[in-house]
């Protein structure tokens, strides 16, 4: 019989500690890559792009603070995941794919909702819980929807919508539409088996999607280096995926790197495993007491907030000035105070409504 | 009318649906090069090609969920697995996303797909891959599930599964697919979901079975018959929704009733059949509902155990004596 070691450790299986990766400390160069370097117009963009993505980004921001405010308040109810702090994300590959290129993602998904067509009144209303929400108040906070302009929805099973989105690439592929689909998924979900069985297919299909991981540094409450060993990236050379590591926390960097990978996609029908590395502010859910990482941690994040970034771009390169930044600011408040009021004036769907959406025909003999 | 295989009517049905629409396509293991594991799909990918009927890797969940995000997309998937059994790995992909998501996003998507496979039992495979998946998918709202027991059925409701634009479940048996019977050849033939049928009249009782069961059913009725005892066959052929119309209506004349179901006896459809019968024809009825179920034990491999296992006719014949007091 061979030799056994001794029992001189302790056991441990998953590792321990807090932080995103270095357990507590922050080494912020090792987390971020660089942004691009390219000025807006270096990207193709106007002046009214930055300004309209700023826009953009700061009501995605103002709709969440709000609707945090008005879930204090009791006037909501579920869950209610906020996605302040990846903005830059939703917003860059808004204006980096086609208004007809598919997006799907998970549950965090309110700005993905703001930035493909959900109104802030429609977005509200779902929160709420109304029959003028986005889904008719049939799917509330993890369940925006607007297919109509390519958003096919936040799904609230981790993982669950990853291969959704390979299915709608095999679709677009099929049709030979030219569309590319942009599956967005957090890192939480990368352990997920159905995720390697996703790419797995994707790229022995040739499916014209992009799988993003949304790396914003914790699977809830539990921090990326003790739920996944490696780099998540790396996941991509187990199948001679094409892969990239980018920086989520600006605009521009998003929005040149997602045009660059969506250009690829059209040109080979190749898919694309990317890891976007982001910083979410706020916990996993409202009810996140957020003791798995440091203060110190979450404000150095805040500095490198990607709506401030976007906002001081504008200032420094003079696109606008205070004033207009003061006026932006107010008109989304307003929007943002006005689609409150209509989720508070709308009403709740009828009781018939419990058995729409079921089934397409309307006399579905329902069991009793 | 044609004599056709069990696999040969499943066969017609995808193959005439897939000659009208562009948009359907088979995907799963096994069912292009290899002709499928049992050879229904045999010789689709030289009429239709590679584009239209995929080979699969081993990923259930991957590719169902493939399959309803393309249904989603507008394209309408058969989603082939080689049984219901090793379907359980995808059961995210049906219970929570297929069936689910055109609710939670208002009605916003449809998703017209048919996962289709065999189910339940085929002789001696042991635990894993014996179990009949049927009420457990009829349990969620959302889905048809359907479990036919002859060709003519199988063609027929397959193609009206196809043409639904809702999520369907089209279960068979590995133990069926050679079973003949007569087909009818139009390509317009079709079975409306949730109608059940009555394949054999009689006075003295009521028995209900599907699937696999059907047969052992047919056995014991004929069986019986020599003793003369008329027993009534209602097939529900579709699991959900279920046709207990024309079960209560059987029963207003039999005023007795046997189910025979090839699933454990907890909360299968024998015990849903049950309580709408009490619910239903209480009044008519004779002699307490009895069922024939599997037992409330995993499959055995061990021949004999496995016999024992199994519901057989003579268990189907205890059954009736008991609800017409014979013995």
């Amino acid at each position: 019989m061979a030799d056994k070691k001794e029992k001189t450790e302790e056991v441990t299986f998953t590792p321990t500690g807090t932080g995103i990766r270095t357990n507590g400390e922050i080494i912020r160069s090792t987390e971020l890559p660089d942004p691009t370097d390219k000025k807006h117009d270096e990207l193709g963009l106007s002046d009214d792009d930055v300004i309209d993505m700023f826009e953009q980004m700061y009501l995605q921001r103002r709709f969440e603070e709000r609707a945090m405010q008005m879930y204090q308040k009791g006037k909501f109810g579920g869950f209610l995941h906020l996605y302040m702090g990846q903005e830059a994300i939703s917003t860059g590959t808004a204006y980096a794919l086609n208004d007809d290129d598919d997006i799907i993602t998970a549950y965090r998904d309110h700005g993905w909702g703001l930035v493909r067509g959900v109104s802030p009144k429609e977005g509200m209303a779902e929160l709420y819980g109304k029959e003028t929400g986005c889904s008719n108040g049939k799917g509330g906070s993890m369940h925006f929807a607007n297919v109509e302009e390519h958003f096919w929805g936040g799904y609230g099973i981790v993982g669950g919508h990853i291969p959704l989105g390979g299915g709608i690439a095999f679709a677009n592929k099929y049709k030979q539409n030219g569309r590319v689909t942009a599956c967005f998924l957090g890192d939480g979900a990368v352990p997920q088996g159905v995720l390697h069985e996703t790419m797995n297919m994707s790229q022995n299909w040739k499916l014209p999607c992009i799988y993003a991981v949304e790396n914003n540094g914790y699977a809830m409450g539990t921090a990326v280096h003790r739920h996944s060993t490696g780099e998540i990236v790396d996941r991509a050379d187990g199948f001679d995926m094409k892969k990239m590591v980018l920086n989520g926390m600006d605009v521009f960097t998003v929005y040149e790197k997602m045009k660059e990978i969506a250009a690829d996609i059209r040109e080979n029908s190749e898919p694309w495993f990317i890891e976007i590395r982001t910083y979410r502010y706020r916990g996993h859910s409202m009810s996140d007491p957020m003791k798995y990482r440091s203060k110190e941690e979450l404000e150095e994040y805040e500095k490198l907030d990607p709506v401030e970034r976007i906002k001081n771009y504008l200032l420094d390169e003079d696109i606008i000035d205070e004033d207009k930044v003061e006026e932006i600011k107010n008109g989304v408040e307003d929007k943002v105070m006005d689609a409150i009021e209509f989720a508070e004036e709308s009403d709740y769907p009828e009781k018939e409504a419990l058995y729409d959406h079921m089934f397409v025909e309307d006399d579905y003999p329902f069991h009793t | 009318m044609a004599e056709l295989q069990f696999r040969e009517a499943i066969r017609a049905a995808i193959d005439e649906e897939m000659a009208q629409d562009e948009d359907i396509f088979v995907m799963g293991e096994e069912v292009a090069e290899y002709d499928g594991a049992y050879k229904v799909t045999e010789g689709l990918l030289d009429k239709y090609g590679s584009k239209r009927m995929i080979d699969t890797p081993i990923s259930e969940l991957g590719f169902a969920g493939i399959g309803v995000g393309a249904a989603m997309n507008g394209l309408r998937p058969i989603v082939e697995f080689m049984t219901f059994n090793f379907a359980v790995l995808a059961a995210d992909q049906i219970i929570n996303h297929a069936s689910k998501a055109k609710y939670m996003t208002g009605g916003q998507v449809n998703v017209p797909i048919v996962f289709r496979g065999p189910n339940a039992s085929a002789g001696q495979l042991s635990a894993t891959h014996s179990v009949s998946y049927d009420a457990m998918y009829a349990h969620f709202p959302g889905l048809k599930v359907i479990y036919t027991s002859e060709p003519a059925d199988a063609k027929g409701l397959l193609k009206s599964a196809i043409r639904d634009d809702n999520p369907v479940l089209f279960m068979e048996s590995e133990q069926m697919y050679g079973l003949k019977g007569e087909v009818p050849e139009e390509d317009d033939f079709t079975i409306p979901i949730g109608k059940a049928k009555v394949k054999r009249e009689g006075s003295d009782v009521t028995v209900v079975a599907h699937g696999k069961m059907y047969h052992v059913a047919k056995q014991a009725a004929q069986q019986l018959d020599k003793e003369g005892v008329d027993v009534e066959i209602i097939d529900p052929r579709t699991v959900k929704p279920l046709d207990i119309e024309t079960i209560v209506k059987s029963i207003q004349k039999t005023n007795r009733c046997v189910i025979v179901d090839e699933a454990h006896p907890f909360g299968g459809l024998a015990a849903e059949v049950g309580y709408l019968i009490q619910r239903e024809a209480f009044d008519y009825l004779d002699a307490p509902v009895q069922r024939v179920t599997l037992p409330d034990t995993n499959a055995p491999f061990a021949k004999n155990l496995f016999d024992e296992w199994l519901p057989s006719p003579d268990q189907v014949i205890d059954a009736i004596n008991t609800v017409t007091y014979r013995k």
